[in-house]
């Protein structure tokens, strides 16, 4: 069994028109063992940008600990807020520094760039990116929700119908993961604000 | 025969800084670098509203020096340059190290460096030696231009460390004539090509002999966020127009 398997995580996260929504699902688990069915892995670094951490789940809130403190110093020295894409640049460098004793985390980053495009990355533990257009995926159900994203994004959704798309992919798609599931979360942000709203799903 | 040992224990235990208070809450040595400053070729930069020019003087010590191998400005990062007045081999050091805190910027977020934040890493360099021993402050007061997404800025450092940003401000040997001719000549609504314009005409103020495209040396950065040293026929045409 792959570390990276060892709790469990579902990450979908999905670019809209003028909005991208992140979504994951709830469950913390060792091995076949579910411990917690309200363990979130989207951690927020300001109101434009999330940050998803799906792998092993000591090393995501490691991690997650980590770039709020790097945000802090970040607006501390620029007195802005970060960009996403600049945040994807850190914490892939971030990573990288790890090459040779890697945190088993896979993040996904879906944020709003100041002129309000949307902006979506992953990279996988040592920090290679990969952004995307569309979706993008992360953790144990990744399988089952990449064939069911492909079905479900269209470009330009607005919010409400891109916070139905996320929801019904991830839902669907980790329901096929005996990993992940008992239910969801999902944020919708959007210029001016941020929908957060979790689900509930099969609970088995 | 007197036998001088090659290493004091006692005084290497006690080296402390260079720059130690003076009793008068002076530090010496920070004011003679400022001294070593004055004495420096002039140096100006002026903040106009879509750019910021920087020109020097680039005073020769004999006509048989090849000055098309000497370069006072120089670039730091592709929107940020600099120039300096006083001690060139210590200004060199600076460039060094300011170019790579821009790259080191660069490598984490993969944006080129705010000017403010490269001006600050490179005023932290010049306190820290003004505290540490066996270490002597640098001889050189600096002007550093860039244009990011805070538009056009203009810095001056100086040896103690401290920095302001400057609309226009000129530094060496004629800085005082030099900043009342500015006061006099700036203009809020001012645009580069103006700028560059009374750049030069305030260097030629104070320069000893004809000015030429050889003997001065002019950046720019505009919008395009370039940072240009011009070349020496650019430089003669513009002082064409000066005329």
């Amino acid at each position: 069994m792959s570390i990276f398997e060892y709790n469990g995580s579902a990450i979908v996260a999905m670019a809209g028109k003028e909005c991208v929504a992140i979504g994951s699902d709830l469950r913390f688990g060792v091995q076949l063992q579910t411990l917690a069915t309200d363990y979130k892995k989207i951690y927020k670094i300001h109101d434009q940008l999330f940050l998803g951490l799906a792998g092993l789940g000591t090393d995501a809130e490691t991690l997650s600990q980590r770039f709020a403190f790097k945000h802090n110093l970040y607006r501390l020295r620029e007195e802005r807020d970060i960009k996403p894409s600049a945040f994807g640049q850190m914490v892939s460098a971030t990573l990288y520094e790890r090459r040779f004793g890697p945190y088993f985390c896979q993040p996904v980053i879906a944020g709003l760039e100041p002129d309000g495009t949307p902006y979506l990355c992953g990279m996988d533990s040592i920090g290679a990116q990969e952004t995307a257009k569309d979706f993008m995926v992360a953790g144990t159900a990744t399988d089952s929700l990449l064939g069911i994203c492909e079905s479900l994004w269209r470009p330009d959704l607005g919010p409400e119908e891109l916070f139905e798309t996320v929801s019904q992919a991830l839902l669907s798609g980790q329901d096929r993961d005996c990993l992940a599931g008992w239910g969801a979360v999902v944020y919708v942000i959007t210029k001016d604000k941020v929908i957060a709203r979790t689900l509930k799903g099969r609970m088995d | 025969m007197i036998v001088i040992p090659a290493y004091n224990p006692i005084a290497s235990h006690y080296s402390f800084s260079l720059t130690t208070f003076s009793p008068s809450g002076k530090l010496v040595q920070i004011e003679y670098a400022l001294a070593a400053v004055a004495a420096g070729a002039t140096s100006l930069g002026i903040r106009a509203t879509n750019g910021v020019v920087l020109a020097t003087e680039k005073k020769l010590p004999s006509i048989l020096v090849d000055e098309s191998a000497v370069q006072k400005i120089s670039l730091l990062t592709p929107n940020v340059g600099m120039t300096y007045s006083g001690m060139g081999p210590d200004s060199r050091v600076l460039v060094r190290k300011a170019r790579k805190s821009g790259q080191v910027y660069y490598r984490q977020l993969h944006e080129q460096i705010p000017v403010a934040q490269l001006c600050r890493e490179t005023a932290a360099v010049m306190q820290e030696f003004t505290q540490s021993g066996g270490v002597r402050p640098f001889g050189v007061s600096l002007l550093m231009a860039g244009y990011d997404d805070n538009g056009p800025q203009l810095y001056q450092i100086d040896p103690s460390g401290s920095y302001f940003a400057w609309k226009a401000s000129a530094i060496g040997k004629n800085m005082v004539n030099a900043k009342t001719f500015l006061e006099k000549r700036y203009s809020e609504d001012m645009e580069l090509e103006d700028a560059i314009h009374t750049a030069l005409l305030t260097l030629k103020e104070g320069f000893e002999g004809e000015l030429s495209g050889d003997n001065i040396e002019v950046a720019v950065v505009g919008e395009d966020r370039k940072f240009r040293v011009l070349t020496p026929a650019e430089v003669t045409d513009y002082l064409a127009e000066v005329e």
